[in-house]
């Protein structure tokens, strides 16, 4: 192995990964809640009266769960580009993320709500509670519970998945490694640098909703 | 076409052949994968289990870095350290490998909750009966255990094969990639793109539901 390691690169454009790291973190984080919300937002359509409804939040789902992120995301950038829609890096990835979570959070949202018995629901409307005062106190507190583990696990993902912003020609952490690297051909210890970052990321980000968690719900699940 | 420059070639019925024979390479470096990845994840799964602490630490850390680094990272290093060791492997193998590394590492959480989803006082029965550790294992435990995280084991198997797009990274020609050369040649974006996600629907789709009919049928 006659290869010669050379960090002095690394070192000296740290600076630049780290803030790259904060587009990766920003732009996960906005995914994520953009997907929850959706993905909240399916479940009640998935559930609805209105077959056309029904159908799109159907479609919508089985889409963003059978196909990979990585399809979603070229999808976004060039297929709507076929249709003279071009949308910016950063969107793409957000946009692509925020899809495929929402596809992911629905399902999770769909084993909550089954997993909180009807009698509650029916048991606080005769208590004299509103629909809304029901599902806000009783249901969704019961929900948000059940699906922190998932959801958790989902934004992870969506951190880790936010690396394929790199070949949409996003410069996130990954996007400015590769660029970093391709200055300097070091792409070994680039990306091994690349891979300790993510995996503190990764780490503080477990760590923090573990400690929200216990925050929100009192104690340990 | 008489105005356009002839840069661009018109998509054939050949090109449907081609996408299709990608697909089938999409489906071999993930079942290559899924099953070197199971066999080594189950072995995991038990040693996180029935391994003392020290075991149960090195293998947990070992693991939890595929799981918290991303694919697409873990690709292109592996990829570029067997070239600076000096052993450039075919992208196929490079892509298996890791791959089914992922694959293990995701396989072992779903191993050790099956495991553990058997409860210990129907362990210490079989014990009793005198069935042996490994009969214990075999009758009682994989059974019991299959049951419980089979779903488990299906999404990981279609995530593996979904994550096995990111290949083309480093130059496996799977479903992807094979997009991307016919969209180069064609300029049709959209078409192209919805027939590899039509492909990639198509390989998915039937198993997910077929896993969700099986957990239907066993809580019944």
């Amino acid at each position: 192995m006659d290869y010669q390691f050379l960090w002095r690169p690394v070192f000296q454009s740290l600076p630049d990964m780290l803030d790259a790291a904060w587009i990766t973190l920003e732009v996960s984080i906005l995914s994520m809640l953009a997907g929850t919300f959706l993905g909240l937002f399916l479940y009640f359509f998935r559930t609805s009266a209105l077959w056309p409804v029904r159908f799109f939040a159907g479609v919508w789902i089985e889409l963003a769960r059978n196909t990979p992120a990585l399809f979603q995301l070229f999808f976004f950038k060039f297929g709507l580009g076929a249709f003279g829609i071009f949308i910016e890096s950063y969107f793409v990835v957000f946009i692509a993320l925020a899809f495929n979570t929402a596809g992911y959070m629905a399902e999770n949202f769909k084993g909550g709500f089954n997993a909180v018995p009807p009698t509650q629901l029916r048991a606080a409307r005769s208590l004299g509670m509103t629909f809304f005062q029901t599902q806000l106190y009783i249901i969704v507190p019961q929900v948000m519970r059940i699906i922190y583990h998932p959801m958790t696990n989902q934004f992870i993902w969506v951190i880790l998945m936010s690396s394929l912003g790199m070949l949409v020609g996003l410069r996130e952490l990954t996007g400015e490694t590769q660029f970093l690297s391709s200055k300097t051909f070091r792409t070994f210890e680039f990306f091994a640098a690349t891979a300790v970052i993510y995996y503190i990321i990764a780490k503080i980000a477990l760590g923090l909703m573990s400690f929200i968690g216990w925050r929100l719900f009192k104690g340990p699940q | 076409m008489a105005t356009s420059v002839e840069v661009f070639s018109n998509l054939q019925a050949s090109d449907l052949l081609f996408l299709g024979e990608a697909a089938l390479k999409t489906l071999e470096i993930a079942i290559v994968a899924i099953s070197i990845g199971t066999i080594f994840g189950t072995i995991f799964g038990w040693l996180l289990n029935a391994g003392n602490l020290a075991v149960r630490l090195v293998v947990n850390g070992f693991l939890d870095v595929f799981r918290s680094v991303p694919l697409i990272i873990q690709l292109i290093l592996f990829d570029s350290f067997i070239a600076i060791a000096g052993f450039p492997l075919p992208a196929f193998w490079s892509g298996t490998i890791i791959l089914s590394i992922y694959t293990s590492a995701l396989v072992a959480q779903v191993a050790l909750s099956g495991i553990e989803a058997v409860p210990l006082t129907t362990r210490r029965a079989s014990r009793s009966l005198g069935m042996t550790y490994w009969q214990d294992m075999r009758y009682i435990v994989w059974p019991i255990g299959l049951r419980a995280v089979l779903p488990a084991w299906v999404g990981v198997a279609l995530s593996v094969l979904k994550d096995s797009a990111l290949v083309s990274v480093i130059g496996y020609t799977e479903l992807l990639k094979a997009s991307q050369i016919l969209i180069t040649r064609t300029a049709e974006t959209f078409t192209v793109l919805a027939v590899a996600g039509l492909f990639y629907f198509a390989l998915s789709y039937p198993i997910s539901k077929a896993s969700s009919y099986i957990e239907k049928r066993w809580q019944q």
